[in-house]
């Protein structure tokens, strides 16, 4: 057990895991943020057949996130939650109504206004709820021993508003360089036009939280002005992606801007990572301090190390055999 | 009036469990039928055992969705309004629950989508292969979900150590007393609403003339089913009782409605417990019958609710009645079993349309007979959340006011409120628009696909077919 640190791999799968949920849910959450701008209402019909094969496989991260927190960091788990406990409600009730929505809606005929309303709505209110969550997580909690004392609203400061309206641009982000990569013709075109004024947006979030957080946090200044300087590495190359969007944009290239706000997060998300690290319950508690007992986490360590590989290979044939464009009147249903 | 924290947590707790718990007591029972079905299909060649298959996994498919929408809460509540209850049992908790979702992935990563859609893609033995392994899971499912409940129930296997339970032994933790008991119940109560339900659509078709061939089918192969598996469950539960009594004599008690230790103790048909005099009132009983039950000797004796301090009791009323609900159901579902095994040796069964109007209005009972056990179990334990160990008190989450708890619990039946309608408004269209109709709106692409859109029926009328 010495040699090797559950501790430390179950942080890596961890951090894997939401970094797979961020990603594939975002596009798709991105999409329902988008859908009351559409153009028009066959639009809709193709933004939602471009996402609806895989959008249910990409919110399985999430549980499998929130059960192995459970397991493997139960401090996050049990300190996370109450803390965030209107936030959480918004979340799930969000991803409920989107969620069913995506299902009704194609069925639906008279009734297909609501679920349009639906799940726009649970789309929007689930990409902030997250984005407040990463908020507060920069933020800290406060505890006492393992248990939050804080208030029920201590959560939504004009920090977490920010940063819950940056992941709404982000996300919203996703989902126009999401559509740019799958449609053609005028909804495309469309889709073009929104990236780089949403762009905009995600760089001035990412420009106040830079500025803000190493002001009123010093372990974080500490950590970016202090000696491991090669970690503007991360940083710098969230700039690159950036720049390859607008120029993806501009050349109407289709593959590059998605990859490259995929590049975005990633960067922005190691960075945040790295900033924090290795407090998981900032600002008083460690990994080592949330983590369950070393049985615990390697009996749950077998199972999970057996199913990744799976979930991971069906997640890869799911997005092949879905690849190219979607046209409209061709949907799977 | 306070708002209480604690009632509010338990109110929606019981709320979001009990329309959770719903779904998947169906599709546990619905996916063995189907397996069945598809078993046969592949034996036979017989098409009526492909259009009942083809028909139930359109409602499986819609049940399976809203249960795994349910399901979502449920994974989070532990943590909102029980985090110290979560962190505290995490180290046994947390693996056994994750488990249950790594089942549930590898189940819709692998089989699922063949089941749901790869009917004319793959071989029909890989059909059936997935059939089967989709019930098998949902069984794996259940498995750990009733080991975590099971311990909370009879924990064992832990030590207390530092505010947190330690695994000692894992076999013993998982296998804990109570599990094996409550397991098998569950399993048969699965079986149970799943021949009852199918059993009521089939005599709802047959009431109307509908697929006649396919659902006298279906019919009497569920009743042969029921004949056999709801007196067995009168067996099963009689052994959980008798686990219970072991492990949890005041639940019993409670159920019993019997305040003190007493022997011939009579089986309380009707009463009305009263948890302030600690009496019951206007009792009709058969006399000696509990003691006789509960330790098969008339003059057993049977514990009290009153042996314990009265912050350790659980509200009698709730545990007694529910009991008497689920049984009471319980023996009516061997009743239509036998009446229906009667009406068959007169072949008269597909013709005896007061037996079919019940049948279809029996639907329902299973899903309130196993509420009602679950009331029984949960209610029964109270004040309890790990039993013996941790109080629900300490359990709760301390940062949780009054106010917020309300906030959510108004905000889920609201939730719960749209989505459900919705979705049991869909199921009963689906019922509707009938076997035939099914078979005819076949999926064209071989691609995966989310389970809802294994059902065709749309959800509302077209603006033409309205007007």
């Amino acid at each position: 057990m010495e040699q090797i640190d559950l501790t430390v791999i179950w942080a890596v799968i961890i951090a894997f895991g939401i970094v797979m949920y961020v990603l594939m849910d975002g596009f798709d959450l991105g999409v329902g943020i988008l859908f009351p701008f559409a153009p028009d209402e066959s639009s809709r019909d193709v933004m939602m057949n471009t996402v609806a094969p895989v959008w249910d496989g990409n919110e399985t991260w999430l549980v499998l996130g929130g059960a192995g927190l459970l397991g493997a960091f139960p401090l996050v788990y049990s300190v996370f939650l109450p803390a965030l406990y209107i936030g959480v409600f918004l979340l799930l009730a969000g991803l409920i109504f989107r969620g069913v929505a995506f299902e009704f809606r194609f069925k639906a005929n008279r009734s297909r206004y609501l679920w349009n309303w639906a799940f726009a709505g649970g789309s929007t209110i689930a990409a902030f709820a997250q984005g407040a969550v990463v908020g507060a997580y920069i933020e800290g909690f406060e505890t006492q021993g393992m248990v939050y004392v804080g208030g029920p609203l201590d959560w939504l400061t004009p920090f977490t508003v920010i940063t819950g309206l940056g992941l709404l641009a982000g996300y919203a982000l996703l989902g126009t360089t999401w559509l740019i990569m799958k449609t053609e013709g005028e909804l495309q075109a469309w889709a073009y036009r929104l990236t780089t004024p949403l762009l905009l947006a995600v760089l001035a979030v990412f420009a106040i939280i830079s500025i803000w957080t190493p002001l009123v946090d010093d372990y974080v200044r500490e950590r970016w002005f202090g000696n491991i300087r090669l970690l503007w590495v991360l940083p710098a190359m969230a700039l690159v992606c950036a720049w390859l969007i607008w120029q993806g944009v501009r050349r109407r290239q289709e593959g590059i801007p998605f990859v490259a706000t995929m590049g975005v997060f990633v960067f922005a998300y190691l960075g945040l990572l790295v900033s924090k690290w290795p407090y998981v319950v900032p600002p008083d508690h460690t990994i080592w301090d949330a983590a369950s007992a070393p049985g615990s986490q390697l009996f749950l360590l077998l199972g999970v190390l057996f199913v990744i590989p799976i979930v991971l290979a069906y997640t890869a044939w799911t997005y092949w055999v879905f690849r190219g464009k979607v046209r409209p009147g061709e949907g799977y249903h | 009036m306070e708002l209480d924290p604690l009632l509010l947590s338990r109110i929606q707790f019981a709320f979001v469990v009990s329309f959770h718990a719903i779904f998947p007591v169906f599709t546990i029972g619905l996916a063995s039928y189907i397996a069945v079905l598809e078993g046969l299909s592949l034996k036979t060649g017989d098409p009526v055992w492909e259009k009942l298959s083809r028909f139930w996994i359109s409602v499986f498919a819609v049940v399976f969705g809203m249960g795994v929408v349910s399901g979502i809460v449920m994974s989070f509540q532990f943590g909102t309004n029980w985090s110290n209850f979560a962190q505290a049992s995490a180290n046994f908790l947390g693996p056994v629950l994750s488990y249950e979702v790594v089942t549930a992935f590898f189940l819709e990563a692998a089989f699922l989508g063949v089941l749901l859609f790869g009917r004319d893609k793959v071989p029909r033995g890989v059909h059936f292969f997935a059939a089967v392994m989709v019930a098998v899971g949902t069984f794996i499912s259940s498995f750990w979900i009733l080991s975590a409940n099971s311990w909370m129930q009879t924990p064992a296997g832990v030590e207390l150590q530092n505010g947190m339970f330690r695994v000692t032994d894992w076999g013993e933790a998982i296998f804990n007393p109570s599990f094996i008991y409550r397991f098998l119940h569950m399993g048969l109560a699965s079986f149970l609403t799943g021949g009852f339900v199918v059993a009521g659509v089939s005599a709802y078709y047959l009431i109307r003339g509908r697929d006649v061939a396919a659902n006298r089918r279906a019919l009497s192969m569920t009743l042969w089913l029921l004949l056999f598996l709801s007196p067995a469950q009168l067996f099963i539960g009689d052994m959980h009782g008798l686990n219970t009594l072991e492990h949890q004599p005041t639940k019993v008690a409670a159920m019993e409605g019997n305040w003190e230790r007493a022997s011939g103790v009579p089986l309380l048909l009707f009463a009305w417990p009263d948890q302030d005099a600690q009496e019951n009132h206007w009792e009709v009983g058969v006399p000696k019958l509990a003691s006789f039950i509960l330790t098969h000797e008339w003059d057993g004796e049977v514990p009290g609710v009153a042996e314990v301090p009265r912050e350790e009791q659980p509200p009698v009323g709730i545990v007694f009645w529910s009991f008497r609900v689920m049984v009471g159901l319980g023996l009516l579902m061997i009743g239509f079993a036998f009446y229906g095994l009667w009406l068959r040796l007169r072949g008269r069964l597909y013709d005896a349309r007061g037996f079919l109007q019940g049948l279809r209005l029996m639907t329902i009972a299973p899903f309130v007979a196993v509420l009602a056990g679950w009331f029984v179990t949960e209610v029964g334990r109270a004040p309890w959340v790990v039993y013996g160990v941790m109080s629900q008190a300490e359990g709760l989450t301390p940062s949780l006011s009054g106010g917020m708890a309300l906030f959510t619990l108004i905000g889920y039946v609201l939730v719960y409120a749209v989505v459900f309608t919705a979705g049991m408004y869909y199921l009963t269209r689906i019922i509707q628009a009938g076997m035939s109709e099914e078979t005819a709106a076949e999926p064209s692409g071989g691609r995966p696909k989310r389970p809802f859109s294994a059902a065709h029926t749309p959800f509302d009328e077209t603006a033409e077919s309205a007007r």
